[in-house]
């Protein structure tokens, strides 16, 4: 159903304007779904990657002559599994290596094996389970699931983890040989083994949703880890944390449009258009919110879900329930002892005590490579009238942040303060 | 099927509650029915309880000569204490082997892959 090559497109259909855009766009919703499919069929990492990526810059090559195939993915998925049929045929010493190294094949032998069962049929949810299996660490988890689900580039998952290319290079390829040498299995967990299974894979799908960068251009990073979240959370509704992880990013992303003006630049929580704010959203991450409150103790997903309830829940920053936010944190930083959480945490208590009571808790974090960590202090010494300190910490949280957009906005704010 | 090693890491001087005759003999019970298990399931190749590290013997040759010298190659506070090796389906399959293991030895269980000697 899939067989929609380019060289039969149906007559008279226009052809839809292909550049690197939108092959690039494509690229991210498919990468993920074509590489989890082509794993199952051949048991091979990078046999699949290296033929979907061999699909893709074939599909560079026709798609802005030939148009837009009808379903894009489709195309992608049936080109990558003939090259890496033909690449078998071709090539007898990589047909063997193919075959030695198809560990992740299902095991015809087992009884259990192909078994599918209602949302676990997904080769990319087999692929994420795979990527955080437990005997790998858990930054090769993540970079793992990044590469391989989130298509991101090497590159790109150095960036998100601030760690050089190389550093990130060798973690994956290391990653790719335990599972090779161990014989990480290519499957599901089981009922019995599925709560433990998860945590590391909730932490990878929360990373997901935040490595995209924060424009409305690019939605595709996000809307896959919504799906993964969506998912996780249908298929284990009664655990509170595969919740807390959905309405946290259903909550984050109802105000992804007021979050950023046309040019990029951020718009901090507390000048966001409200009314611009996704209500179903809220209401939908609400209910989840609701339904797991009574758990007893809240995991930190469901806890910085309910913070951002109480956000979504004000008109206006003034009505903010701040006491409600800090007792929140409290709560979050008995769970989760981190410096970020306790910067989060000092910046509620700013509001409820005023600037200089906010910086005071900040000064004592260790958070020097962090940029919100500067962004943050930037902020509490303008407020305090400390204009020469306030350039330079936004001056420093410039040099640190990502993106071109927040570069600019914080540049901004440490020239509107000097 | 791959082969793994399921070693089992003993800690010198560490000082363990002395087992009563009674738990002494529930635990080899316990240790046999495992290894049964085991057998009767094709999983099992070799099994074996090592010596103090003391009792090693390390041959290395240098400069053409055979050097033999006392004691564990590497000296260490844990050292092996006694390994299974065990055919299993995958990674999966060898860690519940080891799970079962450390549950009745009360140890830590280190799982190693071997080498498939056919790639």
């Amino acid at each position: 159903m899939w067989m929609f090559g380019a060289d039969n497109q149906p007559n008279g259909r226009a052809a839809v304007p292909v550049d690197e855009t939108a092959v690039s766009r494509i690229f991210r919703e498919e990468y993920g779904r074509s590489v989890a499919s082509l794993i199952r069929a051949f048991g091979d990492i990078d046999a699949a990657e290296d033929a979907v990526q061999e699909a893709f810059a074939v599909a560079l090559r026709k798609w802005p002559g030939d148009g837009l195939p009808p379903n894009p993915g489709g195309w992608i998925t049936t080109t990558a599994r003939n090259l890496a049929i033909d690449r078998q045929r071709r090539d007898a010493r990589g047909r063997e290596l193919l075959r030695d190294v198809a560990v992740l094949l299902p095991q015809s032998d087992n009884p259990d094996a192909g078994r599918e069962v209602g949302p676990l049929e997904d080769d990319r949810l087999r692929l994420i389970f795979t990527c955080c299996h437990p005997a790998l660490s858990t930054e090769a988890q993540v970079a793992l699931t990044l590469r391989l689900l989130g298509g991101l580039s090497t590159e790109e998952v150095a960036r998100s983890f601030l760690v050089a290319e190389a550093t990130m290079a060798q973690r994956i390829v290391r990653a790719k040989r335990k599972i090779k040498a161990a014989r990480i299995p290519y499957r599901i967990p089981e009922v019995d083994e599925l709560a433990g299974r998860l945590r590391p894979v909730l932490a990878v799908v929360y990373l997901l949703y935040n490595a995209g960068p924060p424009t409305p251009a690019e939605p595709d990073l996000r809307r896959e880890a919504i799906w993964l979240a969506r998912l996780l959370s249908t298929l284990m509704p009664n655990e509170p944390e595969a919740g807390g992880l959905l309405a946290l990013l259903l909550l984050t992303e109802s105000r992804r449009a007021s979050r950023s003006r046309p040019d990029g630049a951020l718009v901090l929580l507390g000048e966001q258009d409200r009314t611009c704010w996704d209500r179903a959203l809220i209401e939908e991450a609400k209910a989840i919110v609701l339904r797991h409150r009574r758990h007893s103790p809240p995991g930190q997903y469901l806890l910085q879900a309910a913070i951002n309830a109480v956000h979504a829940d004000a008109a206006t920053v003034q009505q903010t329930d701040w006491s409600q936010i800090v007792a929140l944190y409290d709560q979050l930083l008995a769970v989760s002892p981190t410096p970020v959480v306790a910067l989060n945490r000092a910046i509620a208590i700013g509001e409820m005590q005023g600037p200089a009571a906010a910086l005071s808790l900040v000064n004592e974090l260790d958070l020097g490579d962090y940029y919100p960590f500067h962004a943050t202090r930037a902020d509490l010494l303008r407020r305090l009238g400390r204009a020469g300190e306030a350039a330079a910490a936004y001056e420093r949280a410039a040099a640190l942040a990502p993106t071109k957009a927040e570069r600019e906005f914080l540049r901004l704010g440490g020239r509107a303060s000097r | 099927m791959a082969h793994y090693l399921l070693s089992v890491h003993s800690v010198a001087g560490e000082i363990r509650e002395p087992m009563t005759d009674d738990e002494m003999k529930e635990s080899f019970k316990q240790i046999g029915k495992l290894e049964a298990e085991m057998k009767s399931s094709d999983s099992l190749v070799l099994s074996g309880r090592l010596h103090e590290p003391d009792t090693a013997t390390v041959v290395r040759i240098s400069n053409g000569e055979v050097i033999t010298t006392d004691g564990p190659f590497a000296e260490s506070k844990e050292h092996l204490g006694g390994f299974y090796i065990i055919e299993a389906e995958n990674l999966d399959a060898a860690l519940a082997w080891a799970t079962k293991v450390s549950k009745t030895i009360k140890r830590p269980i280190e799982v190693w892959p071997f080498v498939d000697v056919r790639s």
